[in-house]
């Protein structure tokens, strides 16, 4: 029988151990002089290079670590004593410092970059790829993935505009196979892609279902600090065995929670969602703001976009591994950008089933992908359904910018005004 | 032939006539906008850099670029966040204080931002808002068909606006009217490179935005009269350095600025509204008019930091702009908060260093009025170049 003290909390040992782990074998890569590829979270092409045995290399995530481990201002400093701006993306600029390092991280040492993949999920991941190609003159890949052309006006497989699409994306992860069979003198393996893809199949129903196991009351884990360990690992090890395992654990563990009542740490009063970027340089901190009022995130945006759109839950079909690894590539990669963009609808319908009581916009400065719309996102959510919302700027790199006294005084505001909005409901 | 809508310029001296395309420039009522309207015309606005004008062109609407203006964003503010550059949120004010109706708009996913504005836009206007996926991955031998297949889909969309199918003559006939308007502005760039004394700056880039705002045949009108009367201009040359001014892809600097740089400078080229100048030859009219267009786009064209492609190093590109033109100097500047120019300022400036070449960086803004400390920094440059 599952004991309470083994299941509950598991993801997050477990999670903590598999993260430790991802980057104890890039600091052995860096030793060794072995090859990387640097991929980014939304469309890493993760299942395809695991073919290769190319160790994967996320700069994002290397570049939050800077800030949660409040190291990020030096990195920061540097990148801007080289020429770039303050009013560019974060991410970039820890990277650029941690390149001018030689791979120097709080985490270890970060191998060179051998190949870079990137889609254009986000235009900075291509101008970062630039600065690679620039720095280390290695090849540079970039998967143009196109998105949602208009509000709802997606289309799916048979369609002629879809099909241009999905043929566009084929051709271009064929093309991207020579590549790495030419980088790494290794012959393609259809029959290990098939195996990554179904790992990955597993990852993304699981990832599916936890997020919508957070409909319990209480919440079974807080989508601002539980879920982004959560997202590491489906991050870092999409496609692999221990990356599938870690879903199937952590869904046995929320459906425990779910069962038994079980919710996070907060004594939850307030249920919420949050829009946008966390706050990584005051990480702990930032989530106090609201769980000192019994606020917790049931939802977030974060969770979709930051995983690559894989929430929608696209499963590859494995009897046409690679036409369906590029059907499910444009459809969760799509779906991500939509999570950034078009979010509005999906925030209105996730309303009800959460029993949300608040939405927390939080546009940052470094990226303006995510944050361009938030103010109007904002004004269309509000136009469609009656709900409180707070919207608090500040970033997911600099420290300069973010100004926890304010954060605080806007936080107990708006908690003030759930209050009296549920005192008059009653 | 009908009544031109623009039609100040006409029967005019070429400095009345520059002075009245100034005007129309600078005139933020954008009244070409309402006369097109007032003749029951429909209009398809584009935001930056580069759109396929001719496919609405060939439906008969005007295709209007979207470049922002300076003006204050009275309702568009609201809708966005605080970090953001200007042109998003004047351009939206365009549309939400109707100052510029439009049937449909367009942008693109040129920049982090801006591919945020068919969502933003589509949420408070009533007409379709879309964008257009042009390739970033123009490497790929498949992007043409790619590009082909999007081409045709906005066609389809267009169709939709204006009620009636586009035929490939309809498209074979507007690709000759813009070949003849490029034509026209490689002209142009022709003289600011070989006798930029016959034209200054400011002057050059008020002709070539006008394409934005009037019809092409209106425009090729205007430019087939004033290059000529350009050329016979009895200028003398004067102590300026040739420069080549990068950084104006997207969002415009004031026309003041670029007047102030001419006052020392010889602007020799420039990547200002390079959309509109984004094709390097002409298209051909026979076979398919879409692939035509699409190979155009991606293996006739220039470059700019928002379009991606390994053959086109931006720092490289712009090195061989300076050769071309034969500048001595370039001018390296951003919009406010343009995250695509501010990123490229480093790779320009650190080959410029390593080419030992003199350049001089700043940001502008739109909206920004008061250049006398850029101006005298500016002087100070140009001294130190013509006196070293």
């Amino acid at each position: 029988m599952t004991q309470t003290h083994d299941i509950v909390g598991r993801g997050n040992r477990d999670g903590a151990a598999l993260f430790q782990s991802w980057f104890t074998e890039l600091n052995q890569t860096a030793e060794s002089g072995g090859q990387a590829a640097y991929v980014f979270v939304m469309g890493s092409m993760a299942e395809l290079l695991r073919v290769f045995d190319l160790p994967i290399v996320m700069p994002e995530i290397n570049s939050l670590q800077t800030a949660v481990r409040r190291v990020a201002h030096e990195y920061l400093n540097q990148a801007e004593d080289y020429g770039y701006s303050p009013d560019i993306c974060g991410y970039v600029k820890a990277d650029v410092a941690l390149q001018l390092n030689r791979g120097k991280h709080p985490m270890g040492q970060i191998p060179k970059p051998s190949l870079a993949v990137l889609t254009n999920a986000c235009n900075t991941y291509i101008k970062w790829a630039e600065i690679w190609e620039r720095m280390y003159d290695i090849p540079i890949f970039t998967l143009d993935i196109p998105g949602t052309r208009a509000s709802g006006a997606q289309t799916w497989p048979g369609h002629p505009d879809f099909e241009n699409d999905r043929r566009y994306v084929l051709v271009q992860i064929k093309e991207l196979i020579t590549v790495c069979e030419n980088l790494t003198g290794k012959k393609f393996d259809i029959d290990r892609l098939r195996e990554a893809l179904q790992h990955a199949n597993v990852m993304s129903r699981g990832w599916r279902r936890v997020l919508e196991l957070n409909q319990s009351t209480p919440s079974v884990f807080n989508a601002l600090t539980d879920g982004t360990i959560y997202l590491g690992v489906s991050n870092g090890f999409r496609g692999t065995p221990a990356g599938a395992k870690y879903f199937e654990d952590l869904v046995e563990e929320m459906e425990y929670k779910a069962a038994h009542g079980i919710g996070t740490m907060t004594d939850e009063k307030y249920r919420l969602l949050f829009v946008g970027v966390p706050c990584y340089p005051i990480f702990r901190r930032f989530n106090e703001l609201f769980s000192e009022w019994g606020g917790t995130f049931v939802n977030s945006t974060y969770l979709w976009f930051a995983a690559g759109g894989v929430n929608q839950g696209y499963e590859y079909d494995l009897d046409r591994p690679l036409e369906s690894f590029a059907e499910g590539v444009l459809i969760y990669v799509r779906n991500a950008m939509d999570s950034m963009f078009y979010q509005e609808q999906a925030l209105a319908h996730m309303i009800d089933p959460f029993q949300v009581d608040g939405v927390v916009y939080h546009p940052i400065k470094s990226c303006r992908t995510v944050s361009t719309g938030l103010a109007d996102n904002r004004r269309a959510l509000m136009a469609k359904r009656d709900i409180a919302s707070l919207f608090i700027e500040s970033d997911m790199m600099d420290r300069r910018v973010v100004s926890e006294a304010q954060l605080k005084n806007r936080a107990d505001a708006f908690f003030e005004g759930l209050a009296s909005r549920r005192l008059a409901a009653r | 032939m009908t009544e031109p809508i623009f039609h100040e310029w006409q029967n005019r001296s070429l400095d009345d006539a520059i002075y009245e395309c100034r005007e129309l420039f600078e005139d933020t009522a954008f009244p070409t906008v309402q006369r097109w309207r007032d003749r029951g015309g429909k209009i398809v606005g584009h935001f930056q850099v580069n759109f396929p004008e001719e496919i609405v062109h060939a439906a008969g609407l005007l295709p209007f670029k979207v470049r922002g203006a300076p003006i204050e964003a009275v309702q568009a503010d609201s809708r966005f966040g605080s970090y953001l550059c200007s042109i998003l949120k004047t351009s939206l004010e365009l549309a939400l204080s109707n100052t510029v109706p439009l049937e449909m708009f367009v942008t693109h996913p040129i920049c982090d931002a801006a591919r945020n504005l068919a969502a933003v836009w589509g949420r408070n206007v009533s007409y379709p808002c879309q964008i257009l996926y042009l390739p970033q991955n123009p490497n790929s031998p498949h992007s043409v068909i790619y590009l082909r297949g999007e081409y045709d889909r906005l066609k389809r969309s267009v169709e939709e606006i204006s009620g009636a199918p586009i035929t490939d003559e309809a498209l074979r006939n507007s690709i000759a009217v813009f070949n003849e308007n490029r034509a026209l502005m490689r002209e142009l760039y022709e003289i600011k490179k070989n006798t930029p004394w016959l034209v200054s700056a400011d002057e050059a880039y008020v002709l070539v935005a006008l394409a934005g705002l009037i019809p092409r045949e209106e425009h090729n009108e205007l430019l087939r009269s004033l290059l000529l009367r350009i050329r016979a201009r009895g200028f003398r040359t004067q102590d300026k350095v040739r420069v080549v001014f990068e950084g104006g892809f997207c969002e415009q600097p004031p026309l003041d600025l670029i007047r102030a740089i001419a006052r020392s400078c010889y602007v020799v080229d420039d990547d200002l509204l390079i959309g509109l100048r984004w094709l390097l030859q002409d298209v051909p009219l026979d076979g398919d008019p879409l692939t035509n267009l699409a190979d155009a786009y991606l293996e006739k064209s220039s470059y700019s930091p928002v379009q991606h492609d390994l053959r086109k190093p931006k720092e490289k590109m712009l090195l061989a702009r300076m050769r071309h033109a034969r500048a001595d100097a370039a001018i390296i500047m951003a919009a406010k908060m343009c995250e695509p120019g501010l990123e490229e300022q480093v790779a320009y400036t650190r080959a410029l260093d390593e080419a030992g070449i003199p350049y001089f960086v700043g940001e502008f803004e739109e909206s920004m009025t008061s250049f006398d400390s850029m101006e005298i920094q500016l002087e100070t440059f140009v001294e130190n170049i013509l006196f070293s």
